[in-house]
């Protein structure tokens, strides 16, 4: 970390531009930043060398790089890798990797800690520190062992993005943009419990795919798993949803962890489907793994299996999430906890 | 752009304590307590959402907030004068309470809902703890005292005051042997606050479906 100096990976395009034009280079500069900072490796300023040597000392005098490195990983029997990376005041965030088939997956985190509180997530219990710059969001990909090899990524580790949606929204340009990852937009998911002007803006303003947390149709359910559905009720979110016109290539999934006996019944089928009803989407069930002091417990294999088939006949089109890395702590949020126990 | 924000002018704009205001604005629509508005200066912003901190009888509709000054709304909220022009939404939420025996759990100003509740006439059966830093954080104090008599619990945790409880709300909780379970548990503050009462809770045996949180994200 480079305390308070300003930082340039993280930069959009305009952003560099405006730098640029403070220090009075060319245009074009701003550009070749952006390609040294995205495109290419470098470890620090001095590796960008198609740059002149007057523009590279006043940019090593004037700014840090922003690139960080992870401080420790955790790798499962299956492969998926665990990454922390320090961040201010003795926090950390965790970023998954995960390889399945041909595809390698990393799940990023938008803050470090979260203010949501909902109930059954260990990232909600140490409360919220603070939000992640774009910088930071993208240094989860630009610095893991992986790097070369991401062909999707999704918004769903530490946070919440639309509480850090200004941040959220850069990191997405940067990923998407030619100038930056040039990655496509169909290969990236945010993951929101659905706090609706910040999902009104991310629609508006963004063409990855969205994915809401929903874990219950109902609402006196929903609000003692979740305390943001007092504010923003799942009803009012999917309506929203419902009204946007999400083309062809832009994909809407839910969310859906299966707790014993709260969650995983016929009424809840019944609701779901009528919920969900006229959307085309996808509901991804989770099996859920207990966290420390929480009194909720994950439904049986067996009731998960039913509960799907029930979907499915529905006409929601629904698919369980293959579990990985539970023997690196890979429920979102135990990992980091652990460290921040330790080191407080 | 939020749609359904509305134009409508501050008729009051008190400090009740350094960085705390309550502002005022004239009702439009019919509200339950414990439901919140959303506010904002301009369409291009992202609204703040506030509870409601006045009862439903009032024909005016009144919020507690403290300045964040690193915050957008907050610091200009605090300076807009009384005809001042603000942007303001329907009230919206459920975080409302009903007849049912009730702890009330706030810290700072997690306060208002619970004090629209009160002022609105939900009293029966119902026990307000207030956690707080400093003395003079205790907003509404009197007319809860008047309200709740011994039903409301105050616990400062960096001043001393006479029948004030000396600590967090988390310590009081801890301090309380056998916790009503059946009781409804309403939580409002911030996250951390939050978090750690209702972990606390479930450890003492109230089910979390008795536990309901509002949380000012
Ligand atoms: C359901 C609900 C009810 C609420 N009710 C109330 C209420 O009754 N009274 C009340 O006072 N509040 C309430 N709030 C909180 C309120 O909505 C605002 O969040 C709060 O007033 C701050 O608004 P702001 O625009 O001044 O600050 P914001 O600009 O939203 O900033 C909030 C804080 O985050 C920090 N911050 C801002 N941007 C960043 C960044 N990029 N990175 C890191 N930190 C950053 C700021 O320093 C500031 O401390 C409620 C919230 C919710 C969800
Ligand atoms: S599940 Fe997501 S939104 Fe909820 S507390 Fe955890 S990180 Fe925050």
């Amino acid at each position: 970390m480079e305390g308070k100096r300003e930082v340039l990976f993280g930069k959009t395009l305009t952003e560099l531009q405006q730098i640029a034009a403070k220090h009075g280079w060319q245009k074009f500069v701003a550009k070749q930043i952006a390609e040294w900072l995205y495109k290419k490796k470098l470890i620090s300023i001095n590796d960008m060398t198609n740059l002149s040597k007057n523009t590279r000392q006043v940019l090593k005098e004037t700014y840090g790089l922003g690139i960080n490195p992870f401080s420790k990983v955790q790798e499962s029997v299956d492969g998926t890798k665990k990454y922390l990376f320090a961040t201010h005041g003795n926090n950390f965030i965790e970023t998954a990797m995960i390889p399945e088939n041909d595809r390698k997956t990393v799940c990023v985190s938008s803050q470090v800690g979260c203010k949501m509180g909902c109930l059954f997530c260990m990232t909600g219990k140490q409360g919220f520190q603070s939000n992640l710059t774009a910088g930071e969001i993208i240094n989860q990909i630009k610095s893991i062992e992986e790097r070369e090899e991401v062909t999707n990524i999704v918004y769903m580790g530490m946070g919440e993005p639309f509480d850090n949606l200004e941040e959220v929204l850069k990191s997405l340009e940067i990923l998407t943009s030619g100038w930056g990852f040039s990655m496509s937009p169909k290969r990236i998911t945010v993951s929101s419990i659905g706090i609706i002007p910040g999902m009104l803006a991310f629609l508006e303003k963004s063409n990855t795919h969205l994915a809401i947390s929903l874990h219950t149709p109902f609402d006196e359910e929903r609000k003692n798993l979740m305390p943001v559905e007092v504010a923003y009720p799942i009803k009012e979110v999917v309506k929203e949803i419902k009204a946007w016109d999400f083309g062809r290539q832009r994909r809407i999934s839910f969310e859906y962890i299966m707790f014993k006996g709260v969650n995983d019944s016929p009424k809840h089928v019944k609701e779901l489907a009528r919920l969900l009803n006229g959307l085309r989407c996808r509901l991804n069930l989770i099996r859920f793994h207990p966290i420390p002091g929480t009194p909720l417990i994950g439904t049986d294999e067996e009731t998960i299996q039913e509960f799907k088939d029930s979907l499915n006949k529905k006409g929601v089109f629904t698919t369980i999430r293959a579990s990985r890395g539970q023997d690196i702590y890979a429920a979102c949020g135990l990992l980091s906890t652990k460290e921040l126990v330790k080191n407080r | 752009m939020d749609k359904g924000l509305y134009e409508t002018s501050i008729t009051s704009n008190i400090e009740i304590s350094p960085g705390v205001h309550v502002i005022s604005f004239e009702k439009r629509h019919g509200f339950i307590s414990g439901q919140v508005i959303k506010i904002a200066l301009s369409y291009e912003h992202l609204p703040r959402i506030y509870s409601i901190c006045n009862g439903t009888q009032d024909n005016e509709v009144n919020i507690l907030f403290n300045i964040k000054e690193e915050g957008y709304l907050t610091p200009k909220l605090s300076s807009i004068p009384e005809g001042g022009k603000i942007l303001v939404s329907k009230p919206s939420g459920s975080f409302v309470a009903g007849n049912e025996s009730t702890w009330m759990i706030a810290t700072g100003t997690g306060i208002a809902p619970f004090f629209s509740m009160l002022d609105s006439g939900v009293i029966a059966c119902k026990k307000l703890i207030h956690g707080v830093s400093y003395l003079n954080q205790f907003y509404f104090g009197t007319e809860i005292r008047k309200k709740l008599g011994e039903n409301y619990i105050c616990c400062c945790s960096r001043e001393q005051g006479e029948g004030i409880f000396h600590g967090r709300v988390t310590s009081y909780i801890k301090g309380q042997a056998n916790l009503p379970k059946h009781f409804k548990y309403y939580l409002c503050g911030k996250a951390l606050m939050v978090v750690e009462v209702r972990d606390l809770l479930i450890s003492k045996g109230v089910p979390y479906e008795n536990i309901l949180a509002e949380i000012y994200f």
